[in-house]
């Protein structure tokens, strides 16, 4: 069935999680406010809220086997939105557990935190079903804005707010280069949803247009500043030291899940035509952010900085995926950022299991000899490590992911085989930093006296239990996955094809 | 013996079981005990927490070598194709199947290994004292992994299995190893990990360039592959550098090889036998697999193959000369194992058949007597906690079966004829003689040093006088000890005195490798021409 998104009903249909979703919030944010602030209200809004982002989560699904389309309009019904989705609102229900649990420790009461994560993740699905430049910077908005304030949600720490207002500042300033890039590209192709984009830049020859290319490049810079990609990665390794662990993770993975998409989709569907204005300067991105994040990680003795640079280093691998303009691209990437969140949750969620209350930061050195007093925990840790670094049957997921953006690279119409051996060896160097904290849980001895980390609660347990068997599961069992994100890219981006064409016509 | 396998189906399940047994054996292992129990400083053998999990890791080895002695008879070796093939699709999205199967090569590979993992279990019997469930867990999971590159015919698969062999034993020698286990544990996984991602890169290649054109999924079976893969031009050049500097790590090569003495001293005794018997035995096999018969034009393009015999003859040369100087006799055989490798490659590259089976007899011989030299080593180094060559002397007088079973060991690693090291160097000399015989030349003079360090060094230990009160009452080899040795002395001299079954069930393969490798060679050269 397709929906016509001309009719006003079939439009509201068509966005009915996204709708289940800003709904539930506002009506969560009343309860929340209801009650005087207190752990026990603040966990059972926690539970309220996790149980809409199943029955979102559900929708969205459910959605996505009802094979719908719809004719063009400012949002996208396909299987990549609902994957795209369905891979958010994982992650939200990930940040929610630990932010119920992590908001004890912290004895932080305000309920008001597990409503803005809903009206976060209802910017980022906003994001995923954008066709229209339009709804991309209304997702933008209403997910950064939520993001802000939740950085700076432990009004006792310092370094939060340091944090926090780094990450205002300076997002505010990449908002400012995507609606300035969008305003260009509107000037030269007098429209703003995507595919009228794409027509009108390959039917008027605009390829070479001033004003597109640096649109474009706005554009791009805007969207570098939210995935962080190097040069304009600055604020995330303070941002994510000093906010509360659950949020990072929430920011390393799902802002980035979100932002991804978005970016996907603008790139594949509006600018196909000048691949070969674009891919020199995505694919050097792609390169720089590759290199410094993991050269830089390497240098990291705090675990939440640590994992920062492997976000960084993360985010230039999936830029590798756009870069090569494939086919497999789409897919690869809901691939990547379904294992990439699994890990980094898992991975923070173990982090909150070692830090103590107050605001002391988690140091590499507090894993020695995990081993020897929580093993399985440094059992679940090493997968999790191993799967950031890529690693095959031990790192389940994560291997696949890699594996598969490799594919994307060297099954582009012109192989990228220098971004994909530039990927490989910063995956050597990444080694050394994942390698490290395996290496002091399993091999270095419990320093005397040190405290053994108290009992897990129970909802960060799960979170690590279900990330590590899914990590595990995925990396054996791959196939549903795989073949779920082919076919929502297939339908999403029938463009691309055009892209190698058009790179070879343009050389002169 | 054939009636029998036949009528139980043998080939049809034997290559899955021998990946399955040992998989099962680690889960009932950990199930037995959980991975962390008790405090870190717990002797487990003297508390018997160990006695469960060697016993039960024992008897897996035990059915898995069983099993895995079937392949020699059901075996047909005048068939030099792919025989016991199992064929599943794994993650069909992305062409890839898991698929084994075995030839002369990966049969006689196969054999050694579970040969050589069953006695390396008795070797760590008492010296393994702490975590013991998680010890033996991984060595089981490493032998699925070894077992696993030696039968796979789907590169993904052998990428996969390639890897899976590393974690198990960075972790024993970063847990159970010695003094700097943690720096040769990091360095080992690193090295491995720059070469083997590189190789991951050119599979994914090869993977694409033999994609269905219908479809457009790619296939990384063996044998399309094989059929897809560039003959010439520089991408072969490329790809075959790739997979060389994947294999040279592993084998290792000189100058790849610093790796190898600060793993090979540092883990423990099971840890080191394993690497010198099976691990870098395949990078010699992935060369015969993989590298060589898919890029035949770059590997007999005379720089590249001047470039690598000349390494492998530095290494043997080399490797020789460092053993000769080395006061600590675990890094003496470990760095005999660069010049042993040196005659593999050797072998492999000067491309005749009979350096091809003499390189194959080395990789089974250096695996069975520089296996029991590590063995010995660990022995005394149980009594007397320290491998420096200096503090022992004369203790032949005191432990006489220990000082037998060294010289036999030793004369079989020198290649004294009788023995097995014979047959192998032997071969590949005269093999290599034919086609490069200045480096068949210099490699044979390196026969004459590993004579040197070796008989130097067992004179020094055994011999010489009996000066050192602590050496005055060492007890002599126990009866696990014998239980270990017997077999590995008893295949030293049945391979010396009468190698044929093993050289004929290798015949066909070999041969299969040169021919293929030779006439895909000329025939990329022709299509060049055109």
């Amino acid at each position: 069935m397709q929906f016509d998104l001309a009719i006003p009903s079939q439009l509201t249909a068509a966005l009915g999680p996204d709708l289940l979703l800003m709904g539930g919030a506002s009506l969560l944010l009343l309860w929340a406010a209801w009650r005087a602030p207190s752990v026990a209200h603040q966990r059972s809004v926690g539970i309220a809220s996790m149980l809409l982002t199943v029955a979102v989560g559900a929708y969205a699904i459910w959605s996505l086997y009802q094979l719908r389309t719809a004719t063009g309009g400012p949002i996208a019904v396909d299987n990549f939105r609902w994957m795209a989705d369905a891979v958010i609102l994982l992650g939200t229900l990930f940040t929610i557990a630990l932010t119920i649990d992590d908001n004890e420790r912290q004895q932080i009461t305000v309920a008001e935190s597990h409503v803005l994560i809903l009206f976060a993740s209802s910017g980022m699905m906003l994001l995923a079903a954008a066709q229209d430049l339009m709804i991309v910077f209304l997702g933008v908005e209403l997910m950064s804005l939520s993001v802000y304030s939740l950085a700076a949600i432990n009004r006792r720490s310092a370094r939060g707010a340091e944090g926090a207002l780094k990450y205002f500042l300076l997002g505010a300033f990449a908002t400012a280069f995507l609606l300035y890039g969008m305003a260009l590209v509107y000037g030269a192709t007098g429209t703003t949803n995507l595919a009228d984009i794409a027509a009108r830049v390959s039917g008027l020859a605009l390829t070479r247009s001033p004003l597109l290319v640096i649109g474009i490049g706005l554009l791009l810079i805007g969207f570098g500043f939210k995935v962080a990609a190097v040069p304009f990665h600055m604020w995330a390794p303070d941002v994510y030291d000093g906010a509360p662990s659950p949020i990072t993770a929430y920011m390393a993975a799902t802002v980035k899940a979100a932002a991804f998409a978005a970016l996907l989709r603008v790139w594949m569907e509006a600018f196909p035509a000048a691949f070969a204005d674009w891919r020199p300067a995505v694919g050097g991105l792609a390169i720089a952010t590759m290199i410094v994040g993991n050269a830089v990680g390497l240098a990291q003795r705090n675990i939440k900085r640590m994992l920062a640079y492997s976000s960084i280093a993360h985010a230039g691998f999936l830029l590798v995926a756009l870069a090569s303009g494939s086919t497999q691209a789409g897919a690869a990437m809901l691939f990547y950022l379904l294992a990439y969140t699994l890990a980094t949750f898992g991975a923070f969620a173990v982090i909150i299991v070692l830090s103590r209350a107050g605001d002391h930061p988690v140091m590499i050195e507090d894993f020695a000899g995990l081993w020897s007093v929580r093993p399985w925990l440094a059992l679940g840790m090493g997968v999790l490590m191993l799967s950031l670094l890529g690693f095959p049957v031990f790192g389940g997921a994560g291997f696949f992911a890699k594996w598969y953006v490799l594919q994307a690279a060297l099954q582009a119409p012109t192989p990228e085989t220098t971004l994909a051996v530039i990927l490989v060896l910063t995956t050597v160097v990444s080694a050394g930093y994942y390698l490290y904290v395996v290496m002091v849980m399993f091999m270095k001895p419990r320093p005397e006296g040190a405290a053994v980390p108290g009992a897990t609660p129970g909802l960060t347990r799960a979170v690590v239990v279900v990330s590590v068997v899914a990590i595990l599961l995925l990396g054996v069992v791959p196939n549903r996955f795989v073949r779920l994100a082919q076919a929502g890219v297939m339908r999403s981006i029938p463009t691309v094809p055009l892209a190698p064409n058009t790179a070879s016509t343009a050389r002169p | 013996m054939n009636a029998f396998l036949s009528s139980i189906g043998y080939s049809h399940w034997v290559l899955p079981a021998l990946l399955a047994i040992p998989t099962l054996g680690a889960i009932v292992i950990w199930l037995q005990g959980a991975p962390g129990r008790g405090a870190p400083g717990d002797d487990d053998v003297a508390s018997g927490v160990a006695a469960a999990p060697r016993l039960i890791a024992l008897v897996t080895f035990l059915i898995e070598f069983v099993v895995s002695l079937g392949l020699w008879w059901s075996y047909d070796a005048s068939n030099p194709g792919w025989q016991a093939v199992y064929d599943t699709a794994w993650i069909p999205s992305w062409g890839i199947h898991f698929r084994i199967g075995i030839d002369g090569i990966s049969l006689m590979m196969i054999l050694l290994t579970t040969f050589t993992m069953t006695l390396a279990v008795l070797g760590g019997w008492t010296s393994i004292r702490k975590r013991a469930h998680t010890y033996y867990a991984l060595m089981l999971i490493l032998t699925a992994g070894m077992l696993g590159v030696f039968m796979a015919l789907d590169l993904f698969l052998f990428y996969v299995m390639w890897e899976v062999m590393l974690v198990p034993m960075y972790f024993i020698i970063g847990v159970w190893g010695g003094d700097r286990r943690v720096y040769a544990s990091m360095k080992f996984f690193i090295y491995t990990m720059v070469g083997s991602l590189l190789m991951l890169v050119a599979i994914v290649y090869l993977g694409l360039s033999a994609a269905s054109p219908l479809t457009g999924i790619p296939n990384f079976n063996y044998d399309v592959v094989l059929q897809h893969a560039n003959l010439r031009g520089p991408a072969s050049f490329w790809l075959f550098g790739a997979f060389f500097l994947a294999f040279a790590v592993k084998v290792p090569m000189f100058p790849f090889h610093t790796w190898l003495p600060d793993a090979h001293v540092e883990a423990p005794t099971a840890g080191s036998v394993v690497l010198a018997s099976i691990m870098l035995k395949l990078g010699t096999f992935g060369f015969l697999r993989l590298a060589v018969p898919l890029f035949p034009s770059a590997a007999t393009n005379d720089t590249v193959r001047g470039i690598i015999l000349t390494l492998a003859v530095i290494g043997i040369v080399y490797g020789a000369l460092v053993s000769l100087v080395q006061p600590d006799f675990k890094k003496l055989v470990a760095y005999s194992s660069v010049s042993h490798l040196g005659f593999v490659m050797l072998g492999i590259f000067a491309l005749t058949v009979q350096s091809v089976q003499g390189a194959l007899m080395v990789m089974i011989n250096h695996g069975i007597s520089t296996g029991a030299l590590f063995f010995l080593i660990g022995m005394i180094y149980e009594r007397r906690h320290t491998r420096l060559i200096e503090d022992y002397g004369g203790i032949a007088r005191v432990v006489p079966m220990f000082a037998a079973a060294l010289t036999i060991v030793s004369f079989s690693s020198i290649g004294v004829p009788g023995t097995n090291g014979f047959v192998g160097e032997f071969l590949v000399l005269v093999g290599a003689f034919r086609t490069y015989p200045v480096f068949a030349f210099i490699a044979a003079t390196a026969v004459i040093f590993s004579a040197a360090y070796l008989l130097w060094a067992i004179q020094r230990i055994l011999f010489n006088r009996l000066d050192k009160p602590v050496n005055f009452h060492m007890p002599d080899l126990n009866r696990r000890e014998l239980a270990l040795l017997v077999p590995l002395l008893a295949a030293i001299v049945w391979l010396g005195v009468y190698p044929k079954p093993v050289l004929s069930r290798m015949q066909a393969s070999a041969e299969h490798f040169v021919q293929s490798v030779q006439t895909r060679a000329v025939h990329s050269v022709a299509e060049g021409g055109n």
